[in-house]
């Protein structure tokens, strides 16, 4: 996972999009690590593209926040001369970044907002720039440890409420296994009216089995 | 109403007096004594037709088409210098594709026709090169309905829901005016085009010609083609007959 270069700063990082009916909730932890220094404790990795399109960023920090800050861009240029842009093409302008500079970023992202036209929908973009509509998408050295258990808990058709907890809890768990994720869990419920945040502070994390 | 612009018509780039591009308005010339082509957005797609006056009984029918595609749901037809309008299509495919490359989705009207009017505009600003000598009539459709362009070699461009270049502008202009496209369906506007085409082509001063027809629309399920040939042949026949209709009537 390290492609980073000697110096670069890592969202180690546990990120989560899940998809419901009326929109998406995201979710990250807060740790940015420099070797086993943590920089920033309190990061925020959910970033705002559009008025109701938001990424999860993970990989180097650098990395992702110009790529993050280019979609932005492209995405203004785009509202002012057609129009709100749908999630899908926000994600197309990721992909193409992260597989046209392939050699040269460390960003795996999750694009997570809503639309009119598709309603509430997360693309997961990995580290080679391919790009995957899914009902709910993990990311992040710290997604490794809960595929299994995100396997277990998903349902089709969770509600707003249902989809809080399912992104709270597993982030707990990959922050709890994971030594590069901790800290605290910044949420986003992102639905037609717009976007609210929730923030979990470290000392009220869901504590799963610990001995 | 042509002026004369001795000593400002020369090139692109110098103004008149009163303030007009000669060359530009030359090119138009080539455009206004090409075979007449006409566009008609109705309620559930875009109809083009197309005079197509045939130079030689040589020509295999059908070839030397004057209507293209671009991408496949846009329709592009060109009156003028054919050479000139092959290239503007070329153009436009290469722009529809670099738009799919980015956004991953088709391109749709306002941006094609904005494109198209942008590379036009952009030959008539430098001496070095002419602008094109033709017009192109943009008919798209998307997820948003159908959607009608004109493009004039200055890279004017404006939206219309029926427009009409070449020799028979004006009356074609006048029989589209006389249509009720907000309620028409395509099948409709193809014997109205037919109809109007025939209407328009001068026996006496043209030779042959071959009508063009294609469409975009929910029954082609938003791709752009040639009128399928039964539709075709029965519009054309109609057609015909409403020719003799007028003949007879003194």
């Amino acid at each position: 996972m390290s492609g980073l270069k000697p110096g670069e700063v890592n969202l180690g990082t546990s990120i989560m999009a899940v998809q419901f009916e009326g929109g998406v909730i995201i979710g990250a932890d807060s740790r940015t690590t420099t070797g086993s220094y943590i920089a920033n404790r309190v990061t925020d990795k959910l970033t705002e593209v559009h008025d109701t399109i938001y990424c999860c960023r993970s990989g180097s920090a650098a990395d992702t926040q110009a790529v993050a800050d280019i979609v932005h861009y492209y995405l203004q240029m785009y509202t002012v001369q057609n129009g709100k842009p749908t999630v899908p093409l926000a994600a197309s302008l990721f992909q193409e970044l992260c597989y046209q500079n392939k050699d040269s970023l460390s960003a795996g992202i999750i694009v997570g907002g809503w639309d009119k036209v598709n309603g509430g929908s997360v693309w997961n973009i990995p580290l080679g720039g391919s790009l995957h509509r899914q009902p709910f998408a993990i990311g992040g050295s710290g997604s490794t440890y809960i595929y299994g258990y995100c396997d277990a808990k998903y349902r089709d058709g969770m509600n707003q409420e249902e989809c809080i907890e399912f992104v709270k809890n597993s982030l707990a768990l990959a922050m709890s296994r994971d030594g590069s994720s901790g800290g605290v869990i910044r949420m986003a419920i992102i639905t037609e009216k717009g976007v609210e945040r929730i923030f979990v502070p470290g000392d009220k994390l869901p504590v799963h089995w610990e001995g | 109403m042509s002026s004369i612009g001795t000593g400002y018509d020369v090139s692109v780039s110098t103004y008149s007096p009163d303030g007009k591009v000669f060359q530009v308005e030359y090119a138009g010339k080539a455009v206004e004594n090409s075979g007449t082509a006409i566009g008609i957005r109705v309620k559930d797609g875009v109809v083009l037709a197309v005079e197509k006056l045939i130079q030689s009984k040589l020509l295999v029918p059908g070839a030397n088409r004057r209507i293209q595609n671009v991408d496949r749901h846009i329709g592009i037809a060109t009156a003028g210098l054919l050479a000139d309008g092959r290239h503007i299509v070329k153009r436009a495919r290469e722009e529809a594709q670099s738009w799919r490359d980015i956004y991953r989705q088709p391109i749709d009207g306002p941006n094609i026709a904005s494109r198209v009017g942008d590379y036009v505009a952009a030959y008539t600003l430098y001496s070095s090169v002419r602008p094109f000598g033709s017009s192109t009539i943009i008919a798209t459709m998307d997820n948003t309905g159908p959607k009608l362009y004109m493009v004039e070699p200055s890279g004017l461009y404006w939206g219309y829901h029926g427009t009409a270049i070449g020799k028979g502008r004006q009356v074609a202009k006048t029989e589209i005016e006389k249509l009720n496209l907000a309620e028409m369906t395509c099948r409709e506007a193809v014997k109205h085009a037919a109809r109007i085409i025939y209407n328009v082509h001068d026996d006496a001063k043209d030779k042959e010609f071959e009508l063009e027809l294609s469409w975009v629309c929910e029954e082609s399920k938003g791709l752009h083609q040639v009128v399928p040939k039964e539709i075709a042949d029965e519009a054309e026949q109609l057609a015909k007959a409403a020719l003799t209709e007028d003949m007879d009537d003194d």
